[in-house]
């Protein structure tokens, strides 16, 4: 549902801030513990979350996230037990946006129609499909269609202005900007360019547009909520959820939301 | 290169889709530099310079035509058809690979590109790359998954040798599959400096396309060479699959050709039917793999199977989207040979034909010798001996209990 994602945006934008977006792996280290820190969640500031689907052949992702995958796939996760993490965070949260983030090929698997159902049915509001580009995502664009799911694209560094409109049309919700030329984990390109880049996308998109891909820190995230509607973390919340328990990741979560929340 | 077979490139569409396979499954990141690259493809293959230098290349560099030899003494142990190979094994660093890549890194060549990545499994796409990267001046970088730096030893060291850049690929199986994984992370990084030089007929679009008309010298020099020895065409032409760029490239010339029965050899490992195998089209389903749609070896969930093979060149998940799509349109037929029948008929190979094949085309002897003896006296088969076999010496030691090296398993 786009509703809960544009109330979301509307909601930090009347208070002049940026929204928190946190990144788990569905299943890491295992079901019962990854549901407890999800719904946890937010409780610590956490805006929208993008849920991880786990795959074999996370060709965007460093070793933090591929090895959170591992573990994930090694307790039973999968995409129905990812859609039932969903299921059971909306019984008690039935605002805060949860868009599912991952690779292509096992929805293909289950068939984009059968999934687009199941993840309405589960409370998500959207997906990111990392290998599915504006080439390839018509499919399952007409599958989130029918149930007014949001599929939302992703923007780089190399999508230059000539690409820039095909990208963002047909986004829904908003869109996410790679802030570098990488994968999950490495380090951030320049503030300055992303300033422009984010304007650049807003621009062409008329959506709000998020920044991922190498924010770690409270000052990096203060840094760019000034410029981006939202910032998103992942591989430095996986990590510390892995190496120092959900207690830790919670502390980080919530100094990362609360520097993303400075007013501009 | 010749532009006799033009006929036969109405595959892949505009989008890359050979029928329902094939496309561009990339991250937006990578989207970009593959529309540069098809363009940068579009444009070399329509310039007779390139041409021009890709044929003194392969004339006087890789050594082509490549022999197509009458194998008489395998032909009389099937007693049946007689059984061509074509001796792609003969090609400078040994193995059918460089024909792609000698046409890869001349296009990075000519597109200014000088950091040139690559992802290999037996090694051999990887010392070629190494090789033209080297004669070509350009950096190179491989990934090599960790157990099959184990399995390929010699590769890894030629690899070094010719100056490249060999990188232990860990995550995963740490196979061939895992290799590719870190390559396209490695572009995606790099992307503005970096070519990759993929090594068989899949990946994003326009790689499937692109290695297929690399490789189709094959195909065109066997038809020539064929109808000169013969004065017919044959009844079926034969070769292993991995991610199937010999076969595509000994199959290409001939699709057209309905009465040429096409046939690939997919590895069955321990047996099909054991789960531990690389026969993507004999066991698998359709999916979305390293930027193409395709047949995969995957479990219920949609999660990536591991492949089982005692070849690294064939231990590879998935396969090339035109085979997928050959084999849906019933133009090509697909059939799987086992780790046994493959160290069975190397051995076979080796004394009667003074061959030592690579272990990747002695997958695809069991099923000639077979088909030799279905089409009888009369037939006429080409068999692509796409590769040497040295440099599995170790790995066939060791399947057969000898010990001839320190270090070959670790
Ligand atoms: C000699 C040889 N044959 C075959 C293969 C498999 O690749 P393809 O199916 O693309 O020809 C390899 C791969 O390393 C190889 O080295």
């Amino acid at each position: 549902m786009t509703h809960r994602i544009d109330q979301t945006f509307a909601a930090r934008r009347a208070a002049n801030q940026s929204a928190f977006v946190a990144y788990i792996m569905a299943g890491d280290p295992d079901r019962a513990a990854s549901q407890a820190f999800l719904n946890a969640l937010p409780d610590a500031g956490v805006d929208i979350i993008e849920l991880g689907i786990p795959f074999t052949d996370p060709m965007a992702d460093g070793i933090v996230i591929e090895n959170a995958g591992i573990r994930a796939r090694e307790s039973g996760t999968t995409l129905t037990s990812v859609l039932d993490m969903a299921s059971e965070f909306r019984k008690t949260n039935d605002t805060t946006p949860i868009i599912v983030m991952g690779y292509a090929n096992p929805l293909h698997h289950m068939g984009y129609v059968k999934f687009a159902a199941a993840a309405k049915a589960a409370g998500v509001d959207g997906a990111i499909i990392v290998d599915l580009p504006p080439e390839e995502d018509g499919d399952l664009r007409d599958a989130f269609e029918v149930h007014d799911l949001a599929l939302i694209r992703l923007a780089t560094p190399t999508t230059d202005a000539e690409r820039l409109p095909k990208v963002v049309a047909g986004t829904k919700g908003f869109v996410y900007y790679v802030s570098m030329n990488g994968i999950t984990g490495d380090s951030f390109a320049q503030a300055g360019f992303v300033t422009e880049q984010v304007t650049r996308v807003r621009d062409a998109a008329n959506l709000p547009v998020v920044v991922g891909f190498g924010v770690k820190t409270p000052e990096r995230a203060r840094e760019v909520a000034k410029d981006a509607d939202g910032v998103v973390v992942g591989t430095s919340i996986v990590k510390t959820l892995h190496e120092d328990g959900p207690e830790a990741a919670l502390a980080l979560i919530r100094s990362l939301a609360d520097a993303t929340h400075t007013p501009r | 290169m010749d532009n006799a077979s033009d006929t036969n490139t109405a595959y892949p569409d505009a989008n890359g889709r050979f029928g329902d396979f094939g496309g561009r499954y990339v991250a937006e990141t990578l989207m970009p530099p593959i529309l540069a690259l098809e363009k940068a493809y579009e444009e070399a293959k329509a310039d007779p310079s390139f041409q021009k230098e890709l044929d003194y290349f392969m004339t006087h560099y890789v050594g082509r035509p490549s022999p197509l030899y009458f194998a008489e003494r395998l032909t009389e142990h099937a007693g049946g058809a007689k059984i061509y190979f074509k001796r792609d094994e003969l090609n400078h660093t040994g193995a059918h690979k460089i024909n792609n890549c000698m046409g890869q890194l001349l296009l990075a060549k000519r597109m200014g590109k000088k950091r040139i990545i690559a992802e290999t499994g037996a090694g051999q796409h990887g010392v070629a790359t190494a090789t033209v990267a080297a004669r070509l001046g350009m950096e190179c970088i491989v990934y090599m998954g960790a157990v099959d730096i184990v399995r390929q030893k010699p590769n890894v060291f030629r690899m070094r040798l010719l100056g490249a850049e060999v990188r232990a690929v860990h995550s995963g199986t740490a196979t061939l599959k895992d290799a590719m994984n870190e390559a396209l992370r490695d572009w995606v990084t790099n992307v503005s400096e970096t070519f990759y030089c993929i090594g068989t007929v899949a990946g994003p679009h326009p790689y499937p396309a692109m290695v297929r008309d690399f490789q189709a010298v094959i195909g065109r020099e066997a038809k020539q060479q064929i109808l000169e020895a013969e004065g017919r065409l044959p009844d079926a032409a034969v070769a292993c699959i991995g991610g199937g760029s010999n076969a595509m490239g000994l199959f290409h010339e001939f699709v057209p050709h309905k009465e040429v029965r096409l046939i690939g050899v997919e590895a069955a490992g321990k047996g099909v039917k054991s789960g531990l195998h690389a026969a993507s089209l004999t066991g698998g389903t359709p999916g979305i793999l390293h930027g193409n749609r395709t047949y995969l070896l995957q479990d219920e969930h949609g999660q990536i199977a591991d492949a089982h093979s005692i070849s690294a060149g064939l231990d590879y998940p998935g396969i090339g989207p035109e085979h997928s799509y050959l084999h849906d349109i019933g133009r090509a037929e697909y059939v799987s040979a086992t780790d046994d029948e493959a160290l069975e008929c190397f051995q076979l190979c080796a004394r009667l034909e003074g061959i030592l094949p690579a272990l990747e085309p002695s997958h695809a002897i069991p099923r000639t010798l077979e088909l030799a003896k279905e089409l009888g006296k009369d037939g006429l088969i080409i068999m692509n001996m796409c590769g040497r076999g040295d440099k599995d010496v170790f790995t066939i030691a060791d399947a057969l209990g000898e010990h001839i090296s320190e270090g070959t398993e670790g």
